[in-house]
């Protein structure tokens, strides 16, 4: 440990900075593990279908899969265009 | 009844095929009737690890294949009695491990009167690792105090919780065992290594044990014996402590706490 560091306060031990950078990762990865792959294709699906009949934007249509309990709900958020008068 | 206990990590190089000689001679040791069974069909080295690669003449797909018969090719271990070691075929294709034929292996190991079973996992998360765990009672996941390690030991306990028979059947969850390898106290310490409670704390299983950072480890693969047998090292006893609290015995941990050298030391040198 040089003097400069003591007097200027220690810098992050390595240790910390991985288990920081590992819980985030971790957290994460448990929560997507349990969507399945489909979505996105779905998502894209969706947005094909929808497009026929309505104009929407890509982003405009939302998937998600929650867990509550012993259920998951699949959930599938459309937002529509302010329709024109 | 016959407990079968799968080793493994999801990450390669960090201590299953020595954790798996060493936990299954310290079963042995301890008086239990226990089989070793290399799962790494293609990358065989539990029985280089085991020192009994010379004896190789049947292997678990010869036994799957009905080529051998288990007394034929289960080869029984140099420093046990009660020890028996199952290699991996060196030459077959992995996907020679079917289910069926695992467990119907398993089954007949059951009825010779085993105790335990020790699964020795190949690396990854792909076909041999996951028939490795399929019929695990409990689970012993080796990871270094690495962050790769750690990762890749949450993913391959995510796929233990959702592929395993007990999973899949809705039974009791497979019971998990953290084992912590090549740990450097001093390293620890000095906040250079994630510790054993941080490692705990991020996979969220109980350890099982912590084996230091030693040069005893490649001192026992260069002669073929299992670390336990290393007797008087700290790899030694800290796997007999494995075994013991393995088999419900309260041992607390050893090995882990790093002291500061004094001035007496420092001056004078010595371990």
């Amino acid at each position: 440990m040089s003097l400069l560091s003591l007097i200027f306060g220690q810098k992050q031990k390595t240790a910390s900075i991985a288990k920081e950078r590992l819980q985030l990762i971790i957290a994460r990865e448990r929560g997507s593990s349990s969507a399945p792959d489909f979505l996105p294709a779905l998502q894209q699906e969706l947005v094909a279908v929808i497009s026929k009949y309505v104009r929407v934007n890509p982003e405009d249509i939302k998937v998600q899969l929650e867990k509550q309990d012993n259920y998951e709900v699949l959930e599938v958020n459309i937002v529509l265009p302010e329709q024109r008068p | 009844m016959t407990r079968i206990v799968v080793v493994t990590s999801g990450k390669g190089g960090v201590g299953k095929t020595t954790t798996s000689a060493a936990f299954s001679s310290g079963l042995a040791l301890r008086g239990k009737k226990t089989a070793v069974i290399d799962f790494d069909v293609g990358l065989r080295n539990l029985d280089l690890i085991m020192g009994c690669e010379r004896r190789v003449v049947y292997d678990f797909v010869n036994v799957i294949h009905g080529e051998a018969n288990l007394t034929q090719a289960l080869i029984k271990d140099k420093h046990c009695d009660n020890l028996f070691v199952l290699p991996a075929s060196q030459t077959r294709d992995k996907d020679a491990l079917t289910e069926e034929g695992v467990e119907k292996v398993l089954k007949d190991m059951a009825d010779m009167g085993f105790d335990y079973i020790v699964c020795d996992s190949p690396a990854g998360i792909e076909h041999g690792a996951v028939m490795a765990l399929t019929f695990a009672d409990e689970a012993v996941i080796v990871t270094n105090p690495e962050v790769s390690s750690v990762r890749d030991s949450d993913r391959i306990l995510g796929i233990l919780q959702s592929k395993s028979r007990r999973a899949r059947e809705g039974r009791e969850a497979v019971k998990e065992h953290l084992v912590v390898t090549r740990y450097s106290p001093k390293r620890a310490a000095e906040g250079e290594m994630l510790s054993h409670g941080d490692v705990q704390e991020i996979l969220r299983i109980p350890v099982l044990g912590v084996i230091p950072e030693s040069e005893i480890v490649l001192q026992a693969s260069n002669q073929g014996t299992p670390a336990i047998h290393m007797e008087g090292s700290d790899v030694a006893q800290a796997y007999e402590d494995v075994v013991a609290r393995f088999l419900g015995e309260e041992r607390p941990l050893r090995f882990v706490d790093y002291e500061k050298p004094g001035l007496l030391k420092r001056l004078f040198g010595g371990k």
